[in-house]
């Protein structure tokens, strides 16, 4: 019984690096959940202020999430700007998704996920 | 003799601090003129942003900004959708109370008195507004007051609103106790709540004109002019503190109680920005 699970942990361990379309698939659930939670209106909701991929109707609060990774090559700086952004700008009106808990720590990853692919 | 020194500063002390606080009690301070300075910053803040823009079409929102808006808005009031809530706010400001008096006994100058509200009651030492004056009306004659945020109070106000338009926008503030009132407003309305940390200046000052999403932010200049509104989203009439109240819904705080005294603060510091426009109610938005 014990041993049976180890087998299959270890299979599912070993999954992703038997085949190579394995390991994109893992990726890109986390950047389609983080672009699914950045178009939420409930969550990120980011599209309401920013112009965003090809979402439609952006608004323009703020500049556009693009180029991501030449913007934020810390990700430690943009996880903290989603987190509170009043931190870096005391009259920001960018809500702080990670001080008032509208996000939670892993989505707030899925959501760099995605933005990272900007 | 420590003992008397001490004794002696600590009455210099005091009379000290009497001369210090006595002293601005005893000078004059003219609140409105304090004030007026507050709308002539406020108001030349919308100017720069929108050099185009009329003050007096402030008045109309978001479509005073936006063209594309404006046409829809324009071909939106050639029916406008608040006419029937007009005809009935007539009637039920002329109809007869149990005692045969009515609404309208209770309003001087036929009812077109939507340029005295809102006011600061000295005696009371609070904000009047037009909603409470109906209502108030309606007790003191032994009747029901209305539901405060929509049906008959937003159809009378809207009756009143009707006639009276083009009534400048005059809101007086002369004393401490207006000025406090006054001010608790302005910190309502700059001060950020609710869970997306949001104030209402940052929206509708800060970001007016923009999208926030498909929508335009309307500038608050001109805000409280023409309601009550017949907003497509609603599907009928409302009053402001309806309106309000939908407001912090959305930014995640909880909202006051319609004519609450935080929302008829903010009520009074709003209008009073909006001096030297003219009330142009009921209006119909998206």
């Amino acid at each position: 019984m014990k041993s049976s699970g180890i087998i299959a942990a270890a299979a599912v361990l070993l999954l992703p690096s038997l085949g190579k379309a394995a390991a994109p698939a893992a990726v890109d659930s986390s950047v389609e959940k983080g672009k699914a939670l950045a178009l939420d209106t409930n969550k990120g909701n980011c599209i309401a202020c920013h112009m965003m991929g090809d979402g439609e109707f952006p608004g323009n609060y703020g500049p556009p999430l693009s180029q991501m990774k030449e913007r934020y090559p810390d990700r430690a700086v943009l996880r903290k700007q989603i987190e509170d952004a009043t931190v870096m700008n005391p009259k920001s009106i960018m809500p702080p998704f990670g001080k008032h808990g509208i996000l939670s720590d892993s989505e707030i990853s899925q959501i760099i996920d995605y933005l990272y692919t900007l | 003799m420590k003992k008397t020194i001490q004794r002696g500063l600590f009455t210099g002390a005091l009379v000290l601090m009497t001369a210090m606080t006595a002293k601005p009690a005893n000078a004059a301070v003219n609140y409105q003129a304090l004030v007026d300075a507050d709308v002539k910053k406020f108001q030349g803040f919308f100017r720069k942003e929108f050099p185009d823009v009329k003050l007096e079409d402030f008045g109309n929102g978001v479509y005073a900004l936006d063209e594309d808006a404006r046409k829809q808005w324009k071909e939106m009031e050639e029916f406008p959708p608040y006419e029937l809530d007009v005809e009935a706010g007539k009637a039920l400001f002329n109809k007869p109370f149990a005692n045969g008096k009515s609404l309208a006994s209770c309003f001087p100058n036929g009812g077109a008195v939507r340029g005295m509200y809102p006011y600061f009651d000295e005696k009371r030492k609070e904000v009047v507004t037009l909603e409470m004056a109906i209502n108030e009306c309606r007790v003191a004659n032994g009747e029901k007051p209305y539901a405060w945020k929509k049906g008959d109070i937003a159809r009378v106000s809207a009756y009143i609103a009707s006639i009276s338009r083009g009534q400048k926008v005059d809101v007086k503030v002369k004393s401490k106790a207006a000025y406090d009132a006054y001010m608790k407003g302005k910190e309502m309305f700059y001060a950020k709540r609710g869970q997306l940390n949001m104030s209402c200046s940052g929206c509708h000052m800060e970001y007016a004109g923009r999208h926030l999403r498909a929508e335009i932010m309307s500038p608050a200049l001109g805000h409280t002019t023409h309601f009550p509104v017949f907003r497509s989203k609603w599907g009928e009439i409302g009053t402001l503190h309806r309106r309000y109240a939908g407001c912090n819904e959305n930014i995640g705080a909880k909202p006051f109680p319609a004519q609450s005294k935080e929302y008829r603060d903010l009520e009074f510091f709003q209008t009073v920005m909006s001096n030297g426009l003219k009330y142009n109610g009921p209006a119909s938005r998206k």
